[in-house]
């Protein structure tokens, strides 16, 4: 796998779930995705960054557009030192949250991405990976 | 900070939102509208989204509580212009706006609220004789 292009953005207030939602844009139009692929993309990127800076506290998202055997594809590594999710299962679930939410955030995005993994213990924030391929 | 406008147009009011909305500027669109109902009468409110890109669940979310608040206050939501690729989008994250009216652009979103106008006029009509 190689990284060819890559950008990091900050998560700490609701102006940069905007910033990330912008990174994920223009790296989504350079993978080369359809209308469609970037809207469910660009979607679940801003339901991770709200999640990141709602539950997490603030953190941060890495961008990058990658290529795995000559597929072209967005990857999105948003992670965070906030209280951590204790069941993730449980998490996942539409209607759950813990806060002011919907709870479709985390289901959702894992729902528009192609890949989807996620890294989290109590006390020590969560790390959450996806990706859209072409 | 900055507010979207809100248009009068006859007995409705329209909202264009034109800018890749944070969520200070979806909540304050929020309050404005409810109060700018009052004010000006409105029966209707129009609500234009074919320059957004994304409709996330905050925006989702932000679209199902105008119209909730707009009904309690005897007006009529229609959120029109959403484009293909947001509407995929928006059941495949589980969210289908179940309490908003909707319509494929303004002329039409204006004939729904009009045409339910004139049916709540005849009723009243109706009740005089």
């Amino acid at each position: 796998m190689t990284t060819q292009k890559s950008e990091k953005v900050d998560i700490r207030s609701s102006d940069d779930v905007v910033r990330v939602r912008q990174a994920a844009r223009t790296l989504a139009l350079g993978a080369g995705l359809s209308l469609v692929d970037q809207t469910k993309i660009i979607t679940a990127a801003s339901e991770l960054a709200r999640n990141t800076l709602d539950y997490g506290g603030g953190g941060s998202v890495l961008a990058e557009l990658v290529e795995v055997a000559g597929r072209r594809g967005l990857r999105l590594t948003f992670e965070d030192q906030g209280p951590g999710i204790a069941d993730i299962e449980v998490a996942l679930k539409d209607g759950f949250t813990s806060g002011k939410g919907m709870g479709l955030g985390l289901g959702g995005a894992k729902r528009l991405s192609n890949e989807f993994s996620i890294h989290s213990k109590p006390g020590e924030g969560t790390k959450v990976v996806i990706a859209r391929w072409k | 900070m900055d507010r979207i406008p809100i248009l009068k147009f006859g007995n409705a009011l329209l909202v264009t939102i034109q800018v890749d909305m944070h969520d200070r500027l979806a909540t304050a669109l929020e309050e404005d509208l409810t109060s700018k109902i009052v004010d000006a009468n409105a029966k209707g409110v129009l609500i234009d989204i074919s320059a957004l890109e994304i409709v996330d669940s905050f925006i989702g979310r932000m679209l199902d509580n105008i119209a909730a608040v707009s009904r309690i206050l005897d007006a009529d939501t229609v959120v029109v212009g959403m484009r293909p690729a947001v509407a995929i989008t928006l059941v495949e994250l589980g969210l289908s706006l179940t309490g908003v009216k909707t319509a494929l652009n303004v002329e039409r979103g204006m004939a729904l609220i009009h045409a339910r106008l004139t049916t709540s006029e005849s009723e009243d009509d109706d009740a005089e004789e």
